[in-house]
């Protein structure tokens, strides 16, 4: 059988670069456990932001494969190490993205706005000092800041004007960010949202969560249900991956 | 970078109110053969700023598409060929995107354009 995601032994490295790890794998796991939606969904335009070494979005790439040039790929990274680095792990698969070293989608936003129909993010999420975000070189790929939230609340609006009316997102989100509180923000904006993994190591309990816009109508108000997946319980529970 | 992504990208510097399109100065390019999508070119066709997308064009030396356009030239497989060609088949490897209003300019190395500002720029 052909391989589903990017092959480790194909993706690049560089020591200003994040390597491949428990995030990555639980947000491709999720691509993959969404696969057969997302090629129904038949997406145009797909897009990384925060693209590290290319494993994720080479991974996307592979699994709409059957899709064949009807879909294109854009990937941006603050970090110009990572960008070349995804720049050779695409190459290495047979694979094409259109790479730009940018601040989250700076410079692409305006244009690209209402244009991408699946957006996948692996933010930096572990709570540090402010100071430390949008630092160079390997520090920007974790460090997010108060709660591990300052870079995923700058990244949100920005995924909301990217987003087209079927647009999707995929997040890879910490306990200590507070998810609930991330679904409700995106609530607000007119997004439903589940948890399609997640995974606890013996450092963190992360999440990969999936948004997409709800379309409202009057006469029938949104299901609450969504917030059911956030029993408090769940996030004190350190069991394994689901 | 393909000629898609220049027609996307606009100058981030701080002030500027007409940032778009970008002059492209391409040192050095190279095509790639693309498989055609008439579903994908009809869909962008919308999105696309043609002039911008033949100027890029120009500046590569691929002076096949007319100055103007509009949907209905989307039936021709010759207009959808040279559009297709334009917008994917193009990768500018090295030079650099000129903001029309301040000048800034926004290298591209290896394929990839850096819009990185400086912070008297943000």
């Amino acid at each position: 059988m052909l391989p589903r995601t990017a092959q480790i032994r194909l993706v690049s490295c560089h020591p200003e670069v994040y390597e491949p790890c428990d995030d990555s794998f639980a947000l491709v796991d999720a691509l993959l456990a969404d696969r057969e939606h997302l090629i129904k969904h038949q997406p145009m335009l797909c897009m990384e932001l925060g693209c590290g070494s290319g494993y994720v979005i080479s991974s996307l790439a592979i699994m709409l494969g059957e899709l064949g040039s009807g879909v294109h790929y854009f990937a941006t990274d603050i970090n110009p190490d990572a960008a070349e680095t995804t720049q050779a792990t695409l190459k290495a698969h047979g694979l094409h993205a259109e790479i730009v070293v940018t601040d989250v989608a700076s410079g692409l936003h305006k244009n690209l706005a209402g244009m991408i129909d699946v957006i996948v993010v692996n933010p930096p999420y572990v709570p540090t000092p402010e100071e430390e975000v949008g630092c160079k070189g390997i520090t920007a790929s974790w460090a997010g800041g108060e709660n591990g939230r300052s870079v995923i609340d700058k990244i949100l609006p920005i995924v909301d004007e990217l987003l087209s009316q079927k647009g999707w997102l995929y997040m890879v989100t910490l306990t200590a960010n507070n998810p609930s509180q991330i679904c409700l923000l995106m609530k607000e904006k007119g997004y439903a949202s589940r948890i399609i993994v997640q995974r606890s190591t013996e450092e963190e309990s992360l999440h990969v969560i999936k948004f997409w816009r709800v379309v409202v109508s009057n006469d029938s108000p949104r299901s609450d249900s969504w917030f059911s997946q956030f029993p408090l319980k769940l996030f004190s529970r350190s069991s394994g991956s689901t | 970078m393909r000629l898609l992504t220049h027609n996307m990208l606009a100058s981030n510097v701080k002030g500027v109110t007409n940032g778009f399109p970008l002059r492209l100065e391409a040192e050095k390019w190279a095509e790639k053969e693309v498989e055609l999508n008439a579903d994908f070119l009809r869909h962008m066709f919308s999105k696309i700023e043609w002039k911008a997308l033949a100027g890029a064009a120009r500046a590569v030396g691929y002076g096949e598409l007319p100055d103007e356009a509009d949907a209905s030239m989307l039936d021709s497989e010759d207009f959808l060929r040279r559009f297709h060609h334009a917008l994917l088949e193009i990768h500018v490897e090295e030079g650099a995107l000129v903001c029309p209003e301040s000048g800034r300019r926004f290298p591209i190395n290896k394929g990839i354009p850096n819009m990185l500002l400086h912070e008297d720029e943000i």
